[in-house]
Parts: structure tokens; sequence; C-alpha cells
């Protein structure tokens, strides 16, 4: 068996390692060694690749190595939880532009050595250099967005639509004829591939702009799974399965993400990507709250509520991680379980900025994962259920979704208006993104808590012990 | 264009596999699956060392060093920060 053989070898296990790591994702019990496997097939992949290739000069591989290396780990160790959105924001871009380099560095060395190229090779260093491109600037737009260096607000203008189209069509033509010249062996398709990268990057941006902060979570999953793709086609540039593989995994993996994000906003994608909706453009009712009363009670009544409780559901929404209260949070939920008291969390898809991401910053704060529930879980529960604890949440509890005529009708919510009483801690009565007054807040069953997350949680502590 | 239709076969094959794979991560790991899929997504540094491999001159070199930095910054935050949320999950 000589070298090469050994090396395709090495790929092929790598391969099948990601695809075992990301099927022991599938458990919070197995989750660790699986991403733990991963890394190991990513460590045999490089290894076996640096063994395969006669190395001309290394000192850029080792610059490069080094650098990557250093950053990834430092952006690592130093990210909090609240800001995981940004980071795989920020990810999925080098991941684009790293997929995206590979088609030019190819494309650069051909056009040194002057060869004629299959078509074949043509399209796949279009695509990936495409697919790249639009990823970096699309993903460094959501991350400017998601922390506020660019207004969450989407960003249109008139023609918009057309111009994106303008730049499509341009980039299909400026890709023909860059593989046009690769057919014959032309030298010379830099100046057309650097207009060509320029348009992409481009178009990236304007693709991005117009969408609104809320739909941040589809976005940074969809640029996911554009990384995913890009990694595929600089497979197809190079004639490695194993790229091709990693990148099919990721892709599905960030389309599935996607399509869920948009289920649980009750939105298509095509709606979420033209919509530009999410800022305060919808001015939809704002409701005639001036004859409706809402209840207020003070932390020592709302802990009453909760002390003399059987069963209690807390639904987190993302003021609570705003407020950095989840460890506040816990503490009331242990004191309310040291009383015998059975506590659930119930998370909605979209409680977080990204999927999943409640769950993450509870288990920071120590919640224990089986206690979460999502929403097909829990959602019969709540006619059971003594009393719902809301912190910082709105649209995800608004019964409107059940009212066709609402501008939320049929998004899937948290009927949390069913259990025997409910406590909203919130700021205020103000509206959540979708801009709809909430009838929950009205109800005969529900009580406000109002005050910053945090404070309120301080005090609901204090008063659950004295309780 | 023989091995450019045994790469889209590859393709659509690992791509079905991913789709029932990953279907079935519960929501409560979807942030650790999305970075983790970040980091595999840095599979491209696979690539990018192939092409540097080859080449000493100028541009394409320190492209090829600059695709490589870019994915290993992936892998190496990706795997690791993923490690970082999954050892906070724990059962009661």
């Amino acid at each position: 068996m000589n070298l090469s053989m050994a090396v395709e070898i090495s790929y092929l296990f790598s391969s099948v390692l990601f695809v075992i790591g990301l099927k022991r994702l599938q458990s919070p019990a197995t989750a660790r060694g699986g991403n733990q496997l991963a890394a190991l097939a990513m460590l045999v992949a490089i290894v076996a690749t640096l063994l395969n290739n006669q190395i001309v000069d290394p000192t850029a591989i080792l610059i490069g190595m080094a650098v990557g290396t250093l950053l990834g780990g430092t952006a690592a160790r130093m990210v909090q939880m609240t800001e995981m959105p940004e980071l795989v924001g920020i990810f999925n871009g080098f991941g684009g532009a790293a997929s995206a380099l590979v088609a030019a560095a190819e494309l650069l060395r051909l056009d040194s050595v002057g060869v004629t190229s299959p078509l074949g090779e043509g399209i796949s260093i279009v695509l990936s250099c495409l697919i790249g491109t639009v990823t970096f600037s699309g993903s460094f737009v959501a991350f400017g967005k998601l922390k506020g260096l660019i207004s969450g607000n989407p960003i249109t203008f008139p023609l918009q639509k057309t111009l994106n189209a303008g730049l499509f069509l341009g980039l299909l033509l400026l890709g023909g004829s860059i593989m046009g010249l690769f057919q014959v062996g032309a030298l010379n398709t830099l100046t057309t591939f650097s207009i060509f990268t320029a348009v992409a990057l481009a178009l990236g941006i304007l693709l991005v702009i117009p969408i609104g902060g809320a739909d941040m979570p589809v976005v940074i999953s969809l640029l996911n799974s554009y990384s995913g793709l890009a990694a595929s086609a600089a497979g197809f540039v190079i004639g490695s399965n194993v790229l091709i593989i990693s990148g099919a995994l990721v892709g599905a993996s960030g389309l599935i993400l996607t399509l869920i994000m948009c289920k649980a906003m009750n939105r298509s994608l095509g709606n979420v990507a033209f919509g530009a909706f999410g800022g305060e453009s919808t001015s939809a009712a704002k409701g005639d709250d001036s004859d409706k009363i809402a209840r207020s009670v003070d932390p020592e009544g709302a802990a009453m509520i909760l002390a003399y409780a059987q069963s209690v559901v807390i639904v987190p929404g993302y003021g609570l991680a705003v407020a950095q209260a989840q460890h506040e949070l816990r503490k009331v939920a242990d004191n309310l379980e040291e009383r015998g008291i059975d506590v659930k969390y119930a998370i909605h898809p979209v409680a977080g900025r990204m999927p999943g991401h409640m769950n993450v910053l509870l288990a920071e704060a120590d919640v224990p994962y089986d206690k979460l529930f999502d929403l097909d879980e829990i959602n019969d529960d709540f006619d059971r259920t003594d009393v719902v604890l809301v912190v910082g949440a709105n649209d995800v509890v608004n019964p409107e979704a059940h009212n066709p005529q609402s501008v939320i009708a049929g998004m899937p919510i948290l009927d949390v208006d069913k259990a025997k009483s409910v406590i909203v801690m919130k700021r205020s009565l103000s509206t959540g993104f979708a801009g709809i007054d909430n009838p929950l807040f009205y109800m005969n069953h529900t009580s406000m808590l109002f005050g910053d997350a945090k404070e309120a949680m301080n005090d609901l502590v204090r008063e659950v012990r004295e309780a | 264009m023989g091995e450019m239709l045994v790469g889209i076969y590859v393709f659509v094959l690992a791509t079905l596999a991913g789709r029932e794979v990953i279907t079935k991560v519960p929501p409560t790991l979807h942030t650790p699956l999305m970075s983790g899929a970040n980091a595999i997504s840095g599979i491209s540094i696979v690539g990018a060392l192939v092409v540097s491999a080859q080449v000493n001159e100028g541009l394409a070199q320190w492209l090829g060093g600059l695709a490589i930095a870019l994915a290993m910054i992936n892998v190496v935050g990706g795997f690791m920060v993923t490690d970082r949320m999954l050892e906070m999950f724990k059962k009661r």
C-alpha cells in the first residue's frame, strides 16, 4: 500500500467519524464525545494532507496554522455565551472566505501554469468563489447587525430587488466567461475573476441588509448552510471527497435549522429573505388598551403565588438573557424545588437569538437539561399547571396567534394562558418584535411583575425564601 | 466530466445522510450543533493545504496562507467553543 492510498483511507475514516460525531449530538449525554470525535476526524484529515503533499515552501502554511490556532482558541475561550450568535456568525464568514480563497489560489496556480482545464473544474472554481464570497460578506453584515454596529432595522431602498437580480445576472455572465477562458487555456482570467469576486461581495451585503434584527437566527442558520456548501464546492475544485462530504453535512445541518427557525416564526424562507420584516415597520394594531386593565403584582405577592403552587413552568425569553438573570432564575427554581414543587422550563425555538441559544444560557446557569422542554413536549401540560412564570418573553406566549385575523396568526406559541395562573415578569406592557398587543397581559388570571429581569428576580429570590 | 459526476453522487448521498442524522438532534443541542458544524466547515483547510503545498510564489502562496488561517480559526475555535458549551450540559 503506497502513501496516497493510505491518505485516501484516512480521508474515508475522517468522513465516517464526522457522521458518527454528528450522530452523537442526538443526545446531550453523548454530545461532548461526539464533538471530540469530529475534532479527531479533523486532525486525521489535516495530518494526512500534510503527509501526502510535497510541500514546496512551508512558510505560509506554518504561519497560517499558527495564527488561526491562536485566534480561534482565544475567541473560543473569551466569548460570552450570550454572544454565541455573533461568534457563529463570524465563523460562518471565515469558513466561506477560506473556501473562496482556495478557489482563488487554485485559479492563480492554473493561470501561472497556463494549462487548459476541464469544464468541471471551471464550474467548481466559479461556484466555490461565489458561495464562499457571498457567505463571507453576508456573514459580516449579520455580525454587524447582531453586534449593533449596523442598524438592526431592515435597510431598504428603491429597486433593491432589481439591483440584486442585476448583480446575479452579471455574476452568471462573468462566471460563464471565466469558464470559457479556462476552456481555451487562456491566461489572464485574473481581471474577470477579480470583478466577479467584487460583485459577489456586493451581493452578499445586499442580500442581508434588508433583513431585520429579529430574523437574524434564520439568517445565520442559512449562512451556516452556505459555509458548508462553499466547502463542498472547494472539494470539487481540488477533487477531494472528504471536503464534499463534510461540506454537505454542514449544508444539510444549516438548512434544517433554517427551516425549523422559519417554522417557529411562522414565516417562509422567501418571506424572511425579501419581507423586510422584524423592525418597527409593522405599525399594525397597537390595540386600544385604554379600557383593559393589567393587574400588577409585587415580588412578595408573586412569591406567594409561586410558593403555594404544586407545579410551576418557567418560560424564559430573550429579555432574561439580556438582563443576565438566568442565575437568579435558577435560584428561584431551586427554592421552589426545595419546597417540593415540580419545576420545569418551557423553551420556545426562538427564545434566544439563535437556534437552541436559551438552552445553552440555562445550561451555563447549571439548569439540568432534562428539565428543559420544547414547545411540542410541554404544550399539552399547561392546562395541568398551577403557575407559569414568563420572564422577558412576549410574542412567543401571545394567544393572538390563535386568532386568524392577527398578523401573527398560526405562529406556534406556548399556550401559557391555559395554566391556572400566570405571572409575567417584564419591564412594561410594550409590544414585542411583532409589534402587536398581547391579550395575555390583561387576562384575569395573569399578574404582571414589572421591572428589570435581574432586579425583579433578585427580589423574587428573597421573597420566595421568606414565603 | 466523469469525476465531477462521482463528486455529485457523493455530495447528494452525504446530504441525505446529514439530513437523517441531524433531523434527530434535539432543540436543546441546536446551538452546539451549529458551532460544531462551523468547525466541520473548516474542512476547507484540507483544500487550502493542498493548494498551498503546490505553490511557492507570491500571491497564490499568501492567499493559500490566509485560507489556512481562516479555516484554522473555524476548526480550533469551533471545536473548542462547542466543547465548552457541551461541558455545561448536565443531568439532574
